[in-house]
């Protein structure tokens, strides 16, 4: 994959706006349609916009079947002419960042609406979860059917044995984040949670434990993607798109993941925002499990592979600390709202650059790495990518 | 090593028997191809025809060469746990009830990892051998267990969750006639069947071997005739809900085909015995062992069909025969479909010709009792659903699967021997 | 034999009427068609009489809602049965020689009871000979032409095993020898003859000669079998009437069916009080 012949093109002249957060709870009797319809009214009515503006619709849910994007451009009312459906799960922010930021820049669209959100009936995850993948179905969901908990007590194990990271080392990225969480009023987690709460919790997948697991709720994130002259002229706070990678199925040949597709293409990340790790004012990961939060500040450049538990031991992790990480409390203490889980980490970062995260906000926070994860095919995530946004344009 | 099972207590009859719960059977059509494997206990993957990757999770196309010739070969089963979890939690109510339930990565030397059931016995980190086994949904999973042999390592209870091992469990071998009967009897006294039933037509006829049987520590005679309807009916009444594993052991052969018969009366009886035999005592025993798939150590676990070879070609020196064989095969598939749900697993036993009377004339190689005994056992301990015993069984499936048609002529040509 | 009774209507008028005060006793003389009753063992190369089976077509339930019947099937010697003489390859060109040609009238007849059931009790092979049947003539006078002879030996009463009392070297049971056959077949002229045992032969009958000469006598000359019968201990030696109609079958080599006797009740003056 190296040599690539051509420089990739800035995302000059696109903008991010209207972030838009419906807030979680934890069963639903409502449709991914209902979640999905309040995001997208609650990022146009913040833009001064009427869903006839609308000339661009990004859609990722895991719950609207038998209905994709195509079904809800009519159920919502909606007339696009660019029209796509993510599904990439936890990576799905980003790649809507991606896609919706170019067809902007090309002219295909105006304004591109991008939501993503998930009920969560009383049964739903387990119905999503036996027919989740194909690979899923035919060689990890007949294996205990611990679903991703299992999964991803596979990739802790080996990475606690690779690397000699302690549950405490896991602890303190999700501890931190409960600490955001109560910052965050929309958070569905409301407790503090302390290092014996963390350690003392009943086992669900050894090693993972209750507070390593995120707790699946319905709700609804968005926001939109649109000229900076048509942002400006509507008064809209914005962020800018510095740089961005994806990548899927990278290092096929690893026998089990210790690393994301991140690690391909960091170095790209930062070449084309021209910026170093030392410039992220905030980062946002994916953590569905605090392992992959790890390792992403590994593949992200933050530290060496296998330094991550070194890291998070020398750093504060919150809103307040020296390296804040998921300021709204992430997944693990504001609820996995199914495919918004993707959209979180960016919505919240957009809200930071453009210092509109209230309760959370991080002080001087000019720019956010955001990266996504998604989509446990069978016994690793799939699909990687990341992207650095700043509140002003470089 | 694996703490042995106790033997189970009485049942209380004040609970409720527990429903059988099944682990998730859903899969791709490719995915079948570990069942079918899994099956006769072979461990296989898919091996690119092209380019020799040997491909895990099994798919449609080639992961590194993108070729759809991806034919199942036998894989060396050596590897090595990378990781490993044990789950508490599952939404599946199988594992729910079954947890904490232990599974694990491991690294095949063949090349991809796999995610699969882990032995107890199995060190972290350690040396594993693969078995492809089936799972309660009569799908194909696999099954990481030591490298080297462990003591009681059958009684590890995720294994027996994928066998019907017959250790304290009640067992019923029809036609107590037969040579069968009497190694069947042995071979399950020796594998620990707590009692050995064993079915006895026309008790006002005397045979050879009665007193042998009934001296076996556990056996207990009882009438039972598969031609005759009521006594079927009587004996599943009696002993239907403590029958654990069922050996459809009853066989009527006479030689011959179609035209130097110039009858049907050998025919029925064929059909009486080996197909409307099986299917009585499916009617009258089924039933109370689908409903007691999951009760405790000695559940309900297995059917076992002992069928002719012949059942896959007929081999016209015994035609009519192996029209019958062919007819209880068929009813052996939709047997295993009803039973299924029940999590009871259908083991076939194929024979070509057996020791005995009606194959005297042949010439050796001949399956004896003892071998076919074994081989009943040894499949139960596995879980299999396909055995194939002796070399003439073997030899004949082989030329089946390569080419029905050409072994349907090969066949005319062979002397059955009994004719 | 001629009936002195001078009007055949009132005869029947007063056997109706002693029928009905029991005068006249109605014996079963049939075993219950039952899936384990023994029937005949050959080698088995050789076909097989096949046992009664009976399969269940509906009970009041959903395969029919207000009734219950069932199919059955067996052989046609399976249960007490009639061989007709077509049965045997003696008996092959005999006229009228299947159950469907034989003239009903020939059902019906008196009925000589030869006790050997101290003998059979005493060995297993006992033989009927016509030592035998002259002791029992010297009793009981001269067996009259076209009665049925039945070989009393209570060997209905043995179960299990016990009855086809099947060893190595066959089965053991008794029954006629040819000597005795030929005398009740040419010289006293039996309409049929009668066993408690599977058949109308010993188990030891082929390897008389000619072999099962029960059958190959009785046969060869248009007369009947009886076997399987039961309760011949109720019967007298002389006076009885036996009734035995197999089923219709065409070309039928024989039948199970229901033999029953009519039989002087001499110790019963007043049943009608009872």
């Amino acid at each position: 994959m190296a040599g690539r012949s051509i420089a990739r093109k800035s995302y000059d002249g696109v903008v991010l706006a209207a972030p838009a957060t419906v807030p979680y709870q934890r069963f639903s009797k409502e449709t991914a349609h209902w979640w999905i319809a309040r995001a997208l009214r609650q990022s146009l009515q913040a833009a001064g916009l009427s869903p006839r503006d609308v000339d661009g619709f990004s859609v990722a849910s895991f719950s609207l079947f038998p209905d994709t994007a195509v079904g809800l451009t009519q159920h919502l009312g909606l007339t696009p002419r660019w029209l796509d459906h993510i599904p990439m799960g936890g990576a799905s922010g980003v790649a809507a960042l991606r896609r919706a930021a170019r067809a902007v820049q090309a002219g295909d669209a105006d304004i591109v609406a991008c939501v993503a959100g998930d009920t969560n009936q009383v049964d739903s995850f387990r119905r999503m979860l036996s027919s989740f993948s194909r690979f899923a179905q035919d060689a990890s969901y007949p294996y205990g059917a611990g679903g991703p908990n299992a999964c991803f007590a596979l990739l802790t194990d080996h990475y606690m044995t690779a690397y000699g990271a302690t549950r405490e080392d896991f602890g303190r990225i999700c501890v931190a984040q409960r600490d955001n969480a109560l910052k965050n009023p929309h958070a569905v987690m409301k407790t503090p949670l302390t290092m014996e709460h963390y350690l003392g919790a009943r086992m669900i997948s050894d090693p993972i434990a209750l507070f390593d697991c995120v707790m699946p709720v319905g709700g609804a994130e968005a926001f939109l993607v649109m000229r900076e002259e048509d942002a400006r002229a509507a008064g809209l706070p914005c962020a800018y798109i510095r740089s961005t990678i994806e990548r899927h199925n990278a290092f096929p040949e690893d026998p089990i993941q210790m690393r994301g597709g991140w690690a391909m293409d960091v170095d790209e990340l930062y070449a084309m925002a021209d910026a170093k790790p030392d410039d992220i004012n905030l980062l946002q990961t994916y953590d569905d499990y605090p392992v992959i939060s790890m390792m992403q500040m590994e593949d992200l450049g933050f530290c060496g592979k296998g330094e991550g538990p070194a890291f998070v031991r020398a750093h504060d992790l919150t809103i307040a600390g020296d390296f804040p990480h998921n300021t709204s409390g992430g997944q693990l203490s504001a609820g996995q709202a199914g495919a918004a889980g993707g959209y979180i980490g960016l919505v919240e970062a957009i809200r930071q650059v453009t210092g509109g995260a209230g309760p959370t906000q991080v002080k001087n926070a000019r720019t956010a790495l955001v990266s996504g994860f998604g989509v446990i095919n069978f016994d690793r995530g799939v699909c990687s990518n990341a992207a650095i946004i700043s509140g002003a344009a470089a | 090593m694996t703490t042995p099972i106790a033997p189970p207590p009485k049942k209380d009859p004040q609970q409720r028997t527990r429903v059988q719960t099944l682990p998730s059977g859903a899969r791709s059509r490719a995915a079948l191809g570990l069942t079918a494997a899994a099956a006769e206990g072979r461990f296989m993957l898919q091996v690119c025809a092209k380019c020799g990757t040997v491909q895990y999770p099994p798919r449609d196309a080639c992961g590194t060469c993108l070729s759809v010739d991806l034919p199942w070969k036998d894989i060396a089963p050596e590897g090595r746990l990378i990781a490993e979890t044990t789950v508490r939690t599952s939404t599946s109510t199988y594992f729910r009830e079954r947890t904490p339930w232990r599974v694990g990565t491991v690294r095949l030397e063949a090349g991809p990892s796999i995610i699969c059931h882990v032995h107890g016995d199995v060190a972290r980190g350690g040396a594993v051998r693969i078995s492809n086994r089936l799972d309660k949904s009569g799908q194909g999973v696999l099954f990481a267990l030591p490298a080297e042999r462990t003591q009681n390592m059958e009684d590890d209870p995720q294994l027996r969750e994928m066998t019907a091992n017959p250790k304290f469990r009640r067992v019923l071998i029809t036609d107590a006639r037969s040579g069968n009967a009497l190694a069947l009897a042995q071979a399950f006294a020796k594998a620990e069947a707590s009692i050995i039933f064993v079915g006895e037509a026309e008790g006002w006829r005397p045979y050879p071997h009665r007193d042998e049987l009934a001296a076996i520590p556990g056996v207990q005679l009882l009438p039972l005739d598969v031609t005759d309807t009521s006594s079927v009916a009587e004996l599943a009444a009696e002993i239907g809900g403590k029958t654990d594993i069922l050996v459809n052991n009853a066989r009527f052969m006479r030689p011959g085909g179609i035209l130097a018969r110039g009858d049907t009366v050998f025919a029925r009886d064929e059909m009486e015995v080996n197909y409307l035999g099986l299917m009585r005592l499916a009617q009258a025993f089924g039933p109370a062992m689908l409903g007691r798939g999951a009760d405790g150590q000695n559940s309900a676990a297995a059917w076992v069909n002992i069928l002719s070879v012949y059942a896959y070609s007929n081999l016209p020196a015994l035609g009519a025969f192996s029209a019958s064989s062919a007819a209880a095969y068929s009813l052996t598939q939709c047997l295993r479909a009803e039973m299924r749900p029940g999590g009871v697993r259908v083991m076939n036993v194929y024979a070509g010709p057996t020791d005995d009377d009606w194959h005297q004339p042949l010439p050796p190689p001949k399956v004896a009792p003892q071998a076919l005994a074994k081989a009943v056992v040894a499949g139960l301990k596995d879980g299999l659903e396909d055995v194939f015993v002796g070399d003439v069984a073997q030899d004949l499936i082989d030329r089946w699967r390569a080419g029905p048609k050409i072994l349907e002529r090969e066949m005319s040509e062979t002397d059955g021997g009994a004719a | 034999m001629s009936v002195q009774a001078s009007n055949p209507a009132a005869l029947l008028g007063d056997l109706a009427l002693a029928l009905v005060s029991g005068a006249v006793e109605v014996v079963d003389l049939t075993h219950t068609l039952d899936p384990d009753f023994p029937v005949i063992v050959l080698p088995p190369e050789f076909g097989q009489c096949a046992r009664f089976r009976m399969e269940e077509i509906s009970a009041y339930d959903h395969r029919g809602p207000a009734w219950k019947w069932h199919n059955f099937t067996c052989g046609e010697h399976t249960g007490t049965h009639f061989d007709a003489p077509s049965h045997w390859v003696s008996g092959r060109d005999v006229p009228n020689g299947s159950v469907d040609e034989i003239p009903a009238e020939r059902f019906i007849g008196p009925v000589c009871v030869i006790d050997c059931s101290q003998g059979a009790k005493a060995n297993e092979d006992f033989e009927l000979t016509p030592e035998v049947i002259a002791a029992w003539e010297a009793e009981n006078g001269r067996i009259p032409e076209g009665s049925w002879v039945l070989m009393r030996t209570d060997w209905s009463k043995r179960r299990g095993a016990a009855y086809l009392n099947m060893r190595d070297d066959g089965a053991h049971s008794p029954g006629p020898t040819p000597e005795a056959m030929r005398l009740l077949v040419d010289e006293r002229g039996i309409r049929g003859f009668g066993t408690e045992t599977v058949g109308t032969d010993a188990g030891q009958g082929a390897h008389y000669t000619p072999p099962y000469p029960a059958h190959f006598f009785l046969h060869g000359a248009g007369r009947y079998g009886l076997q399987c019968l039961n309760n011949l201990d109720r019967l007298p030696a002389t006076g009885a009437m036996l009734i035995a109609t197999p089923l219709k079958i065409r070309n039928g080599t024989g039948s199970p069916l229901r033999v029953i006797a009519l039989v002087p009740n001499q110790g019963l003056p007043n049943k009608d009080a009872q």
